[in-house]
């Protein structure tokens, strides 16, 4: 059974979004999906500045046997980036919801996370993928 | 083992390799490197030791059985390579004027001639270095094709779900955009969702027969009839030629453009990854764009020519020439009778095979279908019971002297072994092979510790390829000293 | 059969364990309007159904191959006469490295493994990059990958921003004339435009034609020695396209890199990208291939790289060993988003490479290379013919021959020898030039042959 925080929201796609203190959108990937990939080898992160739609390509998330994009759950200012991936990308199979964020957005409304499943929805939506496979 | 930069010493040579210095003074001191490249100094015996060594540390076909899914393994006759090697061909510049070349273009057109036989295509082009090279030309084609016609909305390739990489990598390189198909539990593409798939943006359809499932898709003819009416080319990816070679001519199937893998259905080795060859033949319709150069027969002799709208020349010279004339020598050996051999007996082994493996308690991944030149087994329940991989069974398999089958390929079906003995192999290697799954399978059950860690005997354990990902050493760090 | 091994005996017992009756019953799910259309019809040639032995095919094959010997090879453009050492292909040719498949199970594949480790060190040294890949398949279709990996990583760079990626090459005017449309017909299937930059009356490049250009291009492809021999202005090339924010993409002949200055250290900045042609490094010319293309490039760029990659990592025991890396770049797991399709490279051609570059050594590549340069002198002087340009040259040189050049080629080859290339079918102000090449194979009597016999054409043709 994998770990799904009830103080994010999810994507269909395996993000996790958290909104912060300072009125930003966290983002990562969620348990169930870093152990899909496996040990993860490399990320690729947005750059600081960069503008993002929800749902396009935000980043990419590398293990040995499967590459992944990241799409960005909502769209906005990327406002700052995880840089302790680029040398240890295992934070992402240790500490998913943690150390193992990618990066954050000043999102340009608070509506589009809306859009995305709640905890209960989001461990639904993967066990029904499970079943399908 | 020791790299050669480990045996390396200053100033040591093989010195019967090194020519006399000679002056260079007349060029510009500012083109000219300042320290000489840290290359290995070491003597002749070191490198034929040192290399000799390391050949022991693979296994291959002339030392292992090899049933490597979807890679046709069989046996690569020596022949086939002295008469490559042969000096009026290696010695033979690519530029060399055609009235001096009679005997290699000659060779050209015979093979030309076979491969037009052998897959009922009206042309063929031989350039294209590998399968994959063969792909972009058949893509590369059809989209000149639709282009050629006004018919510019077609960028859609589509592909079963259970396609090769190579499929949709080579369509993007293309710029086309890549859908899928879905194939269903039969093992054969969904017609429906064919149906849905195609329309006005669909430029082909690119798939193998028999599938990568190791299954003929016996609806062939009407999937070749949607995707014509819908508009839309159909690509032959050769690579599974090997199971119906002398049986059935894909151009009979309604495909329009293919590839063959030289280095699978006719023999040529593969030489630790490469060279390959793949040719690519078509049907009157593409004909036309073809790349170049091709062989034609003349009055006066060969020459080389471009078909009219050809889509261009995809390397510098004439593809991997050497590895062509290899793949004719071959043909001329297994003539007409000995080519419709292949798919038969390749088929036999598969099925008898699957067989015995079904008797041994595995898993076939589709037990009512026949096989052709391969077939898959799931290891999923395996992994179930006693939390043994697929990619952990190929390792433990590696101890017992045989090469492991293609793991994880295709993607659709869980845990797998894609399977292919080819025809090449004895009832009596078959067997061996039976006992060694069987005793994995033992194994697997009574100490899953030992399946888990394997291999065990052989020139390294368990590689660890996260930590070759995460921290790349890709090179050996090597010294400088002065010009 | 030829190489079937089953007796009567096995073929039986088999189909009993398949519960089949015969062989045609094992392709029973293949629409019967579709088997054996082909039955009797494609032998290789008419009577010979039952194919040939090893000997016979032996001796077709040799009276072809005798049909095709020349003298003398004063042919170069791409294409090599080197001095290939004995070893290089008695090992080269042993079973466990040529009949091997890619090395994907590690533990089985150490030797191939290790060696390519070793030949991705040896290119990186050559060239001076980080990095460089195990092969892809020659100089021609690796100058458009190496064209579309630039391409990519500019559009990496420029993610986000307004800008975009930029979708033009621009090519020095002197490189391959083959490998440009090789590159031209792969990549202009993704709307990348290729510009090429005129080459000037000394044959060579204008790097200030670089910032001139109405565009800046995401590359710059220069090549060295180019097309014509010459030694192009490759530092100044290289810091006009850094100033105009493109790679500079160095095509090279690695022979000469034993001689001639790394790419990396081109410029102030040095080349980001390094493509070209192994042939040289002792692989036979036949007929063009199989040869390799290597691509060698920056740490930071690796990700855009084509081409499988061996990473050095660690056993279960800890012991150093080998193994294919990075591989979430490839088909195989990337498809449709794959930096390339590639997926058979040239390996062997990379082993032959390895030996080839361990019996020569430091010093050995470097004599070769300054003995191809000083025969080539000795052709040149030989010859009471003009070159075409006076800027300096190594290895190859264009001399003008005053009259059209491609029948003076066939009279030489009527007499058995291959006297350059005409540059005519490429260079259309160029129909009366001669590109001529002498490697260290190359005699002190083979030259003097061939400057008589030369000679002797162009005065008869006048």
């Amino acid at each position: 059974m994998t770990d799904t925080p009830t103080d994010a929201r999810y994507a269909e796609t395996h993000e996790w979004a958290r909104l912060d203190d300072d009125g930003n959108v966290v983002v990562g990937v969620s348990d169930y999906a870093q152990e899909q990939l496996g040990d993860v080898v490399y990320v690729e992160l947005p750059e600081v500045d960069q503008q993002v739609d929800a749902g396009a390509e935000a980043g990419v998330v590398e293990s040995v046997k499967a590459a992944s994009d990241i799409y960005a759950p909502v769209s906005g200012t990327v406002v700052a980036i995880n840089t302790s991936l680029e040398d240890a990308p295992e934070l992402v199979n240790q500490d998913p919801y943690g150390d193992g964020w990618f990066f954050a957005i000043a999102p340009d409304s608070s509506d589009e996370m809306e859009d995305l499943m709640d905890a209960a929805e989001y461990s639904e939506f993967c066990e029904a993928s499970e079943a399908g496979e | 083992m020791e790299t050669i930069f480990d045996l390396a010493r200053a100033q040591r040579r093989a010195g019967a390799q090194v020519p006399a210095p000679e002056s260079v003074e007349d060029l510009p001191k500012t083109a000219l490197r300042e320290h000489l490249p840290a290359l290995p100094e070491v003597s002749e015996l070191q490198a034929v030791r040192h290399y000799t060594r390391l050949s022991g540390l693979n296994y291959s076909i002339d030392t292992q059985f090899y049933p490597l899914g979807s890679c046709t393994m069989k046996y690569n006759p020596r022949g086939t390579h002295r008469a490559a090697s042969t000096p009026g061909f290696l010695d033979r510049h690519p530029l060399a004027p055609v009235s001096v070349s009679q005997g290699f273009l000659a060779c050209l057109h015979e093979l030309q001639e076979i491969l037009q036989r052998a897959t009922g295509m009206g042309s063929v082009s031989l350039t294209p270095m590998a399968g994959a090279q063969g792909e972009f030309a058949g893509v590369a084609m059809i989209r000149s094709y639709h282009a050629a016609r006004g018919d510019t909305g077609r960028n859609e390739i589509l592909v079963p779900a259970t396609a090769h990489g190579t499929n949709p990598a080579t369509a993007s390189m293309c710029g086309c955009i890549v859908r899928e198909v879905a194939v269903g539990p039969d093992g054969d593409v969904e017609i429906e969702a064919l149906k849905a798939a195609v329309g006005p943006a669909t430029a082909g359809l690119m798939t193998t027969n028999p599938s990568t499932c190791g299954l003929f898709e016996r609806r062939i003819e009407e999937i070749a009839a949607i995707v014509h009416d819908a508009g839309g080319l159909l690509y032959y990816d050769g690579a599974n030629l090997n199971a119906v070679l002398g049986k059935v001519k894909p151009a009979d199937m309604g495909f329009d453009v293919l590839h063959l893998n030289l280095h699978k259905t006719f023999a040529t080795p593969h030489g630790g990854g490469g060279p390959g060859a793949g040719p690519v033949g078509a049907g009157e319709l593409l004909a036309p764009y073809l790349p170049g150069p091709i062989v034609e027969k003349t009055a006066e002799g060969y020459r080389w020519t471009e078909p009219p709208h050809s889509i261009g020349r995809l390397s510098a010279f004439m593809g991997n020439a050497g590895i062509l004339l290899r793949a004719l020598a071959y043909a001329l050996m297994l003539g007409s009778e000995g080519m419709q051999r292949v798919g038969e007996f390749a088929t036999l082994n598969a099925n008898y095979l699957a067989a015995r493996l079904g008797q041994e308690g595995f898993d076939i991944a589709y037990p009512n279908r026949r096989a052709c030149h391969e077939f898959i087994v799931t290891l999923a329940a395996q992994k179930r019971r006693f939390g043994v991989s697929a990619m952990d069974f190929a390792k433990r398999l590696l101890d017992y002297g045989v090469h492991a089958p293609t793991t994880y390929f295709p993607l659709l079906v869980p845990e797998c072994f894609l399977i292919e003995p080819t025809e090449t192999e004895s009832k009596e290697e078959i067997d061996a092979f039976v006992d060694a799954m069987a005793n994995v399978l033992a194994e697997a059950e009574s100490n899953p510790e030992l399946v888990k860690s394997a291999p065990h005997d052989l020139p390294a354990k368990r590689l660890d390829d996260v930590e070759a990902a995460r921290r790349l050493d890709l090179r050996w760090q090597a010294r400088k000293r002065s010009l | 059969m030829p190489f079937l091994p089953h007796t009567n005996a096995d073929v039986a017992s088999m189909l009993a364990v398949v519960g089949a009756a015969d062989i045609d019953e094992l392709f029973d799910e293949i629409p019967s309007n579709l088997l054996n259309t082909g039955r009797g019809n494609n032998a290789p040639a008419a009577g010979d159904a039952a194919g040939m032995s090893e000997m016979e095919m032996l001796r077709h094959m040799a009276e072809r191959a005798r049909a095709d010997e020349t003298g003398p090879c004063f042919l170069g453009a791409g294409a090599y006469d080197h001095h290939i050492p004995s070893a290089v292909w008695d090992i080269a040719s042993r079973g466990e490295f040529m009949t091997a498949y890619t090395p994907y199970q590690a533990e089985a594949s150490q030797g191939t493994l290790q060696l390519v480790y070793e030949f991705q060190t040896m290119m990186s040294e050559l060239t001076g990059m980080d990095v460089c890949n195990a092969s892809v398949y020659d100089g021609g279709s690796g100058l458009a990958e190496t064209i579309l990996m630039a391409v990519r990583a500019g559009e990496r760079r420029s993610k986000g921003r307004p800008a975009g990626g930029r979708r033009r090459v621009a090519l020095a005017g002197a490189v391959h004339p083959l490998y440009v449309a090789a590159a031209r017909n792969i990549v202009g299937h993704q709307g990348i435009d290729i510009v090429q930059l005129p080459y000037g009356e000394n044959g060579l490049a204008d790097p200030g034609r670089v910032t001139g250009l109405s565009e800046p291009p995401a590359a710059v492809v220069v090549q060295q020695p180019n097309f014509f021999g010459l030694l192009e202005n490759v530092d100044a090339i290289t810091d006009q396209a850094h100033e105009c924010g493109a790679l500079t993409v160095a095509c090279v002949n690695p022979m000469t890199l034993g001689l001639l200055k790394a790419p990396a250290n081109w410029g102030d900045g040095g080349a980001d990208i390094v493509c070209g042609d192994g042939q040289p490094l002792g692989i036979p010319m036949a007929s063009g291939g199989p040869s390799f293309g290597f691509i060698c490039t920056r740490q930071s760029l690796v990700r855009q790289l084509p081409g499988r990659i061996v990473g050095r990592t660690r056993d279960l025991d800890g012991n150093p060993g080998f193994t294919l890396t990075l591989q979430a770049r490839e088909q195989h797991i990337r498809r449709a988003k794959a930096t390339s399709n590639i997926c058979t490279n040239q390996g062997l051609l990379v082993t032959a490479a390895t030996i080839y570059l361990s019996l020569l050594g430091p010093e050995g590549l470097r004599n070769v290379a300054s003995a191809c340069h000083a025969r080539t002198r000795d052709v040149v002087a030989a010859l009471e013919l003009p070159r075409r340009f006076d800027a300096p040259y190594f290895h190859e040189c264009v001399l003008r021959l005053g009259q059209p050049a491609q029948p003076i080629v066939e009279t030489m080859a009527s007499r058995g020898m291959l006297g350059g290339l005409a540059l005519g079918p490429y260079f259309s102000d160029l129909s009366d030039c001669l590109l001529v090449c002498a490697t260290e194979k190359r005699t002190t009597s083979d030259i003097r042959q061939f400057a008589n016999a030369l000679q002797d054409a162009v005065r008869r043709a006048a």
